[in-house]
């Protein structure tokens, strides 16, 4: 028996069938499997997004001309001008700072990854402790831009519907939208939140990883693994969010 | 097996601080912030067009590259494991192309039909 112990300690890497499939950890591995079925799951909401916009007529007048209308779809940077406090017309510049924060939190959770490699129990909780901020200041955010976008502006837009009727309306919802088509703003409301469910759920774990990190459980299995599983899953939702301002705001 | 041994002995020791790891983390970050500032300035100089989407498509998938390499370190793992994220992350990519082109077909049907 002595000679199995031996073994295990060598072979600490090693999965319960003796061998390490692609030299890496089960949970590191599986949380890949996991982001990859993820982002099929992204795509096909983004997918979704460029059918419904190139199914759609475009807006081909001049930019300082614009102005939203149900019969083409509209130019992003004209539906988010707003920023908190200050009333302006800065398109972008929210969405662009939102981009930051999270990019910013990715960046101190590669360095709490980093310090777990050094079990340096120190420095990891203070890199989470960031990352778990950078996560809420996002949430936050996102729930200040979902607030105007469903307040809408002051104006409106009238829409006089194939049936005669004419209707007055006032931000989006699910079923109306100030801003374009109607599915613009259902797609808003469902990719946008899809992401932000994730970062909540990422804002989540981080904590609980926090506590343990805290509370000494991985200094005394002695491995910060763990952090690094739930750093896949934080760039990974970072990642996703570089997409969105591509293909939501930007393009 | 069956020793148990209530706590695995050695808890590793502290390392110090490696300032060359930092410094790649750091270095990464910068081009990530560069490329978004870039992508912000251009949204507002160079015209709407398929121009500008090819340049912001191509500066998001170099974001891509640095965020899944780097930050995820997918670039330092084995071969066969990187292929097996990135080869079905190609084939997404042939799904937006067939989608795009489609919903296009869509559009000029729709004009076709009802004007």
């Amino acid at each position: 028996m002595a000679t199995a112990v031996i073994d295990e300690k060598e072979n600490k890497a090693l999965w319960a069938g003796g061998v390490e499939p692609l030299k890496a950890s089960y949970g590191k591995l599986m949380m890949w499997f996991f982001l990859l079925s993820d982002a099929l799951t992204f795509s096909g909401l983004l997918v979704t997004y460029g059918f419904s916009r190139f199914s759609h007529n475009a807006y081909h007048g001049a930019v300082e001309a614009f102005h939203t209308s149900v019969a083409y779809w509209p130019i992003p940077e004209k539906v988010f001008t707003h920023i908190p406090f200050v009333h302006t017309y800065a398109p972008l510049v929210f969405v662009g700072l939102m981009t930051f924060i999270l990019i910013l939190s990715s960046v101190t959770m590669v360095l709490a990854v980093e310090a777990g490699h050094r079990n340096d129990k120190k420095d990891v909780q203070k890199w989470m402790l960031w990352t778990i901020l950078g996560g809420i200041a996002f949430l936050s955010c996102q729930a200040w831009e979902w607030t105007i976008f469903i307040t809408g502006s002051e104006n409106g837009l009238i829409i006089n519907d194939p049936d005669g009727t004419v209707r007055h309306v006032f931000g989006a919802n699910l079923i109306e939208n100030e801003y374009g088509p109607r599915i613009f703003a259902d797609l808003f409301f469902f990719i946008t939140g899809f992401h932000g469910t994730h970062v909540l759920s990422g804002v989540i774990i981080n904590i609980i990883v926090f506590y343990n990190v805290a509370f000494g459980t991985y200094e005394r299995i002695g491995s910060y693994e763990m952090v690094e599983k739930v750093g896949l899953y934080w760039h990974f939702v970072d990642l996703v969010w570089v997409f969105v301002f591509t293909f939501y705001y930007l393009v | 097996m069956g020793h148990g041994h209530a706590h695995h002995g050695h808890s590793a020791e502290v390392q110090p601080r490696d300032p060359a790891k930092v410094k790649q983390i750091l270095k990464v970050t910068l081009y990530l912030a560069i490329l978004t500032a870039i992508e912000f300035v251009l949204a507002f100089t160079v015209g709407r067009g398929p121009l500008l989407t090819s340049i912001f498509v191509l500066l998001t998938f170099v974001k891509t590259f640095y965020i899944v390499g780097e930050f995820m370190h997918l670039k330092h793992e084995v071969k066969i494991l990187i292929w097996a994220i990135v080869l079905p992350t190609l084939f997404i990519m042939w799904l937006i192309l067939a989608m795009l082109l489609e919903a296009n077909h869509l559009h000029e049907a729709r004009q076709y039909i009802f004007g």
